[in-house]
C-alpha cells in the first residue's frame, strides 16, 4: 500500500537531511505506529505520502502509484484516498460538526443526496449522533478529535495517515480515539500514527518503525515503544 | 461544481475585507473609466478626421480686388491640374454664413466682424493631400489674384496632435490606475486567502481540485471588476449627459465637434467590462499561483 524506496529528503535550509535512505513498506490494512524525537522526520514521511513535498532522492509509491511521476492535477485524486487527522484537530470554528464532515465532501463534488446519507452514518460511527449540529467549540477535545476523524474517513480512504492525534488529549479520552482508529483499521483501512505515546504503543502492540535523525532505527512487529524514552 | 457553495464563498469572501474590496472596486472603476474616456476620445478623433479631412485640404484665398478673368483663370487652372479631385468656390457671403455657423456661441464676434471681411476662396481637395508645395507653387500668393494659399491640413495635423496627446495622456493615466487597481485586486486576494486558510487547507487534504479551491478568489476578483466596470460605464454616461451633451452643445450642433453618441457608449462597454473583469480575474490567477499556496 506505501512503499518507499532509498529516500532522502533534504531541506535547502538544514544540512542534515530530514530522511536519509528511507526504504520501508507498508501493506494494506496494517496498522503500523511512527514514533520518534522531535525532528526525527515523522511529519516528513506524512507530507511524502501526502505528495507535500517531493523526496529528494528515491521513489515514493502510495496504491501502486509512483508519486514522483504523478501530475500536480493527479494529485488531489490522490489525497481523496487517504484521510488526515491532526492534533490540533483543525475543524471550521463557524461550521457545525455536521457541516464541517459534509464540507470535505462537498468541495470534492460528492453529490447532495450521498452527503445526507452518509454524514449521519459516519457521525454515528465515532459517537456523535446527538451532537450534530453543535459548534466545535462547544465539544470537548476528545469529542472534537472524533469529529475530525470522521471528517477523515466519511470517504472511505485506502490509508488514514494521523499525526499525534492524542497529542492534546488526556490518557482516558485518547483510549477511546485509539478504540476508534482501531475499528476504522479493522474495515481495511491502513492507519500511520505518529505519536510519541508511550502508553499507547505498548498497550496495543502493533508495528512499530522508529525514526532517528531520519534513518529508520527499528522496524517492529508487535513492537513497543521502546527503551530510553 | 456546487455554485451555490463557490458563490456564498465569493460573497462572504468580499464581504470580510469590505474595505479592501471598496478600494479596489474603486481604482478599478476609474482606471477604466479613464480607458472608456480615452477610447472614446480616439473614436472622435476619428469621426472628426472623416469630417475635416473629408472637406478641404487647401483654401486658396483672393485678393478683394480680383477679377473675373483672374478668377476663372484659377478656377480652370485647378480643375485641369492631375492633382486636384475637387474644387469648391466659396462667395464672400457663402464664407461668412459659415463662419456664423462656426462661431453661434461667440455673438460678440460674428457682430464685430463686417460682412465682407471673409475672403472669397477655392477649397481644393488635393488626390495626395501631401502634395501641397506643388500647388503652393503653381499659385504664387500676391500673384494674378491670389492673396494667400493655406494648407489646411497642416493646422489640422496640428489640432488632431492636441487630441491625440489629450487621448495619450487620458490612457497614460489609466494604465496607472490599473497598475493601481491589480496591485490591490493582488493584495485583496492574498489577504482573502489569508483569511480563508483553514478552509482552503482542510481542502487540499480532502482532494478538492485545484479549480475549485482557487475559483471562490478568482470569481471574487471578476465580481469586483465588474462593478468597477459598471461604475466606469456610469462615469461615462453621467460625463456625456451632463458635460458632453450640455457644455459642448453649440460646437457639436455647428458640426465642429462630433457628438458622442450613445452607440459609442454602447460599443466601448463590453469592452470596458470585458477588461475588467479579466484583468482582475487574471490578477487573481496570477496572485494565486505566485504567493499564495492552495
Amino acid at each position: 500500500m506505501i512503499e518507499l524506496q532509498h529516500v532522502t529528503k533534504l531541506y535547502p535550509a538544514s544540512g542534515r537531511p530530514a530522511l536519509d535512505d528511507v526504504s520501508m513498506e507498508i501493506d494494506k490494512g496494517e496498522f503500523v505506529f511512527l514514533i520518534g524525537a522531535s525532528g526525527s522526520g515523522k511529519s516528513t514521511f506524512l507530507r511524502l505520502l501526502l505528495k507535500e513535498d517531493a523526496p529528494t532522492k528515491g521513489v515514493v509509491k502510495v496504491n501502486d502509484k509512483n508519486l514522483n511521476t504523478m501530475s500536480k492535477w493527479q494529485v488531489p485524486k490522490l489525497r481523496r484516498t487517504m484521510g488526515c487527522v491532526f492534533q490540533d484537530f483543525r475543524l471550521l470554528r463557524n461550521k457545525t460538526v455536521a457541516e464541517n464532515i459534509a464540507f470535505a465532501l462537498e468541495v470534492i463534488n460528492k453529490p447532495q443526496r450521498t452527503i445526507k446519507r452518509v454524514v449521519p452514518e459516519v457521525l454515528e460511527m465515532v459517537g456523535l449522533e446527538g451532537k450534530a449540529h453543535r459548534l466545535p467549540n462547544e465539544l470537548s477535545g476528545g469529542e472534537q478529535q472524533r469529529v475530525a476523524i470522521a471528517r477523515a474517513f466519511v470517504n472511505r480512504p485506502l490509508v488514514l495517515l494521523a499525526d499525534e492525534p492524542t497529542g492534546n488529549l488526556d490518557p482516558e479520552t485518547s483510549q477511546g480515539i485509539m478504540l476508534l482508529l482501531e475499528r476504522i483499521n479493522r474495515t481495511g483501512t491502513t492507519v500511520v500514527m505518529a505519536t510519541h505515546d508511550y502508553h499507547i504503543v505498548d498497550s496495543m502492540r502493533r508495528r512499530v518503525i522508529e525514526l532517528h535523525e531520519g534513518v529508520v532505527s527499528r522496524d517492529q512487529s508487535r513492537g513497543v515503544y521502546g527503551v530510553g524514552r | 461544481m456546487r455554485v451555490n457553495f463557490v458563490l456564498s464563498e465569493v460573497v462572504t469572501g468580499l464581504r470580510r475585507n469590505l474595505t479592501m474590496t471598496v478600494a479596489m472596486i474603486l481604482t478599478t472603476g476609474i482606471s477604466l473609466g479613464l480607458m472608456g474616456t480615452g477610447l472614446l476620445i480616439a473614436n472622435m478623433i476619428s469621426d472628426m478626421k472623416d469630417i475635416y479631412y473629408d472637406k478641404i485640404q487647401v483654401s486658396i484665398y483672393l485678393t478683394d480686388d480680383v477679377t473675373e478673368e483672374q478668377r476663372a483663370a484659377i478656377q480652370a487652372k485647378l480643375e485641369a491640374s492631375p492633382e486636384v479631385a475637387s474644387v469648391i468656390y466659396e462667395t464672400k457671403a457663402e464664407a461668412y454664413q459659415r463662419f456664423q455657423e462656426q462661431f453661434s456661441q461667440q455673438p460678440a464676434l460674428i457682430e464685430n466682424t463686417p460682412q465682407d471681411a471673409l475672403p472669397e476662396s477655392f477649397r481644393v481637395e488635393l488626390v495626395n493631400p501631401e502634395r501641397y508645395p506643388v500647388i503652393a507653387q503653381e499659385f504664387p500668393e500676391g500673384q494674378n489674384g491670389v492673396d494667400q494659399v493655406r494648407d489646411e491640413g497642416d493646422f489640422l495635423d496640428r489640432l488632431f496632435s492636441l487630441l491625440n496627446g489629450a487621448r495619450n495622456a487620458t490612457i497614460a493615466v489609466a494604465v496607472v490606475q490599473a497598475l493601481a487597481a491589480l496591485l490591490l485586486i493582488s493584495n485583496t486576494i492574498q489577504l482573502a486567502a489569508f483569511n480563508r486558510r483553514n478552509e482552503t487547507n482542510i481542502m487540499r487534504l480532502v482532494g478538492a481540485s485545484r479549480w475549485y479551491t482557487q475559483l471562490p478568489f478568482i470569481l471574487e476578483a471578476a465580481v469586483a471588476g465588474l462593478i468597477g466596470s459598471m461604475l466606469a460605464i456610469g462615469g461615462l454616461v453621467v460625463t456625456k449627459l451632463l458635460f458632453v451633451d450640455k457644455t459642448l452643445a453649440g460646437p457639436i450642433r455647428s458640426g465642429i465637434i462630433p457628438p458622442v453618441d450613445w452607440s459609442a457608449i454602447i460599443t466601448i462597454s463590453p469592452i470596458i467590462a470585458g477588461a475588467g473583469i479579466g484583468l482582475a480575474a487574471v490578477a487573481a490567477y496570477v496572485t494565486l499561483r505566485l504567493y499564495v499556496r492552495l
